[in-house]
């Protein structure tokens, strides 16, 4: 190319450029706005998702007004709701998936980041992400099929017999219930947790182990008492994204949580949750006053899935300060 | 060379917008008329035949069924964002009451619901009188051996254990047409539970569809449930007999679901929205429903009118034939004869 043809070339370019692409030239202000139109987008779905939610819920919250939280009868042929039984189920199948998730993953995700060979540890990080990727139905139909016959022929008979002293552990063993529920979702949450704490572990600086281990630390030591309290926060995320996705699994849990709206102390009795009950009845409900009842249960499920994650950034802040607070 | 990159770049984003707007255009407008409908799952498999076979006939014309449920499609059809309508469970006065047009009832074809049950060591065909099937569903017989099920089950060994009820979770046609038949069999269930597409079930495990509940009866011993004749039949599920109004007990079968309709045939109210669980009739079965299509009175496009009123003439006459054999109970003559009358009424 030679140099006559880059000028004109350049003089052609810059005329261009004042006439449509002027702008550009401010480029960082251009990626500024364009990216802050994305991120208040994310903003304006969820203020319009509530808005709608509540909206849509006007009859049921005029008719039955703060009563629909505390009221257990769901009965759509004569109009009387109530989501305590829904709500209840979701907590209960939640907190149960938690108990048992947190200490796996968290286990497991210590192991593949700092005790594996590091072969082991990325061929099994592959495996939990596929896991990760396993649609829910594809869980509900392994729980349907080999979960439940477990838990009624052998798992709630034995907790029964060794445990049935308390309340958690009595009456009949079905299979379907609060236990298959939490047990599958604790199945579905786990590559969650294990896959970001292991990122999260990973993440801590070499030094940090290397400084422990120089003043003596055995490499669990370091592990349990620098690398651990370092990565807490991400880890806590982990958790919380767990905890998101148990209460708002739908598939897996209607499909074993013996769908019956009921409150019992009893981990075995079948129960129902807010999302399953939403999938179940959304589409055969005609009547304005169900369909907005349904909808009202969103509105419900929304508002306990923000404020679980508000108490959990909470939690998480007041672990942050007590960590930097330390001497 | 930067410019003609540009360049090139911007008549590739100007050829992309032309390509987009062209596609979003409805491709077929070239004589090809569409015609949507929306509603119940349970005649899902015959409407899709008909409406398949109707396009092979008449290629012009392609209708398309999309099985949202009964609620979704009697939504749609007051909404007027679908050409007709179909629901497993009649419209309500009120419901009806919503809409600008009349809309008009078609019963197409006829089901049933079967009692299936799942009981260790016993194998022949139960017995079930509507006494005792509203009152396990009521959660007031609870063992296998009440006197209200071994009376009717003579030499039958039925054994003391708890019986676990499995009803619908999901909100369906099936669960409309056996309360319906409970709401019938005893006026305790009528005013404490009714009838619905969703009830208020006062005992039972819930499972999703069908396929959730014969798992769940499958599974579980002593289990007793309720599914559509024509799942029980294609998965070979055991299925009772159930007591109709003159006493009898009835298998659930082609003839015996058809002799339910015939029968109440005689006295069918003008708009067809007619219940015929517990018909009279010494073969018939007491647990059986029409399904409807819901189509309006009025419909402005006059093309569109007579596609439906050709397709209603054609389901009712050639389409009936395709019944049987996908185990849908065809419609007695005498409701032939009567809606072939009411399609006039479609202006």
């Amino acid at each position: 190319m030679d140099i006559t043809k880059t000028v004109e070339e350049e003089k052609l370019n810059r005329r261009a450029s004042r006439r449509f692409l002027a702008r550009l030239r401010y480029g960082d202000q251009v990626a500024h706005l364009i990216t802050l139109l994305f991120g208040s987008l994310i903003v304006l779905i969820t203020v319009l998702l509530v808005l709608e939610l509540y909206r849509s819920s006007a009859l049921t919250r005029e008719k039955f007004g703060w009563a629909f939280l505390f009221s257990s009868t769901w009965d759509p042929v004569f109009e009387k709701f109530g989501a305590l039984p829904f709500i209840y189920g979701t907590l209960v199948t939640s907190a149960l998936a938690l108990l048992i998730a947190v200490p796996l993953g968290i286990g497991a995700a210590i192991f593949l980041a700092e005790l594996a060979p590091p072969r082991v540890s990325d061929i099994l990080t592959f495996v939990i992400e596929l896991l990760a990727a396993v649609p829910s139905v594809i869980y509900g139909l392994l729980a349907i099929f080999t979960l439940v016959p477990l838990l009624r022929s052998t798992v709630e008979p034995a907790l029964q017999y060794w445990l049935g002293f308390l309340p958690l552990f009595q009456g009949p063993a079905y299979g379907v219930g609060f236990l298959a529920a939490g047990l599958i979702l604790a199945i579905m949450i786990v590559p969650f947790i294990v896959s970001i704490s292991r990122d999260v572990l990973k993440a801590v600086p070499r030094e940090m182990r290397e400084a422990a281990l120089a003043l003596g630390a055995t490499r669990w030591e370091s592990t349990w008492s620098v690398v651990l309290p370092s990565a807490r926060a991400g880890i806590l995320g982990s958790i919380f994204l767990a905890m998101a996705r148990a209460l708002g699994e739908t598939m897996a849990v209607t499909m074993v949580i013996g769908n019956d709206p009921k409150i019992s102390a009893s981990l075995f009795a079948p129960g129902a949750s807010i999302a399953a009950a939403i999938a179940n009845e959304f589409t055969e409900a005609t009547g304005d006053l169900y369909i907005s009842a349904l909808i009202e249960l969103g509105l419900v499920l929304f508002l306990l899935t923000i404020i679980l994650n508000g108490l959990a950034r909470l939690l998480v802040l007041g672990t942050q300060r007590k960590g930097t607070a330390q001497p | 060379m930067r410019v003609l990159k540009r360049s090139l770049g911007l008549v590739l984003v100007v050829l992309l917008a032309a390509g987009f707007v062209s596609c979003s255009r409805t491709p077929s407008e070239g004589g090809t008329t569409n015609l949507n409908g929306a509603g119940a799952t349970f005649p899902y498999p015959i409407y899709s035949k008909w409406f398949d076979d109707y396009h092979k006939t008449h290629p012009d014309i392609q209708i398309n069924y999309q099985s949202i449920g009964s609620g979704g499609g009697i939504r749609q059809v007051l909404a007027g964002t679908v050409d007709f309508g179909a629901t497993d469970g009649p419209m309500t006065d009120e419901q009806l009451a919503k809409s600008k047009a009349k809309i008009l009832h078609f019963p197409t074809v006829l089901g049933a619901v079967v009692p299936t049950y799942n009981i260790q060591g016993v194998t022949q065909e139960l017995r079930f009188t509507q006494k005792a099937l509203a009152d396990i569903f009521l959660g007031k017989i609870t063992k296998w051996n009440d006197p209200g099920l071994t009376q009717a089950n003579p030499g039958v060994n039925l054994p003391g254990d708890q019986i676990v009820v499995v009803h619908r979770s999901d909100g369906s046609g099936t669960s409309y047409v056996w309360t319906d038949f409970l709401s019938k069999a005893s006026p305790e269930w009528k005013t404490k539970v009714g009838k619905g597409t969703a009830v208020n079930w006062p005992v039972g495990l819930g499972g999703k569809g069908n396929e959730g509940v014969a798992g769940l009866i499958r599974q579980t011993p002593n289990s007793l449930g309720y599914v559509e004749l024509i799942y029980a039949v294609q998965n070979k599920l055991p299925y009772g007999q159930v007591q109709n109004s003159s006493g009898s007990f009835v298998k659930a079968d082609l003839a015996s679901v058809t002799a339910a309709a015939a029968a109440a045939a005689n006295d069918m109210p003008s708009d067809f929205r007619v219940s015929i669980t517990n018909a009279d009739g010494k073969g018939a079965y007491p647990v059986s429903s029409f399904t409807w299509l819901l189509v309006p009175t009025s419909i402005a496009d006059s093309k569109k009118r007579q596609i439906i009123i050709d397709f209603l003439h054609w389901m009712l006459t050639d389409g009936q034939k395709q019944a049987a054999p996908l185990s849908y109970a065809p419609l007695p003559d005498a409701v032939v004869a009567k809606e072939l009358k009411a399609i006039s009424e479609i202006k």
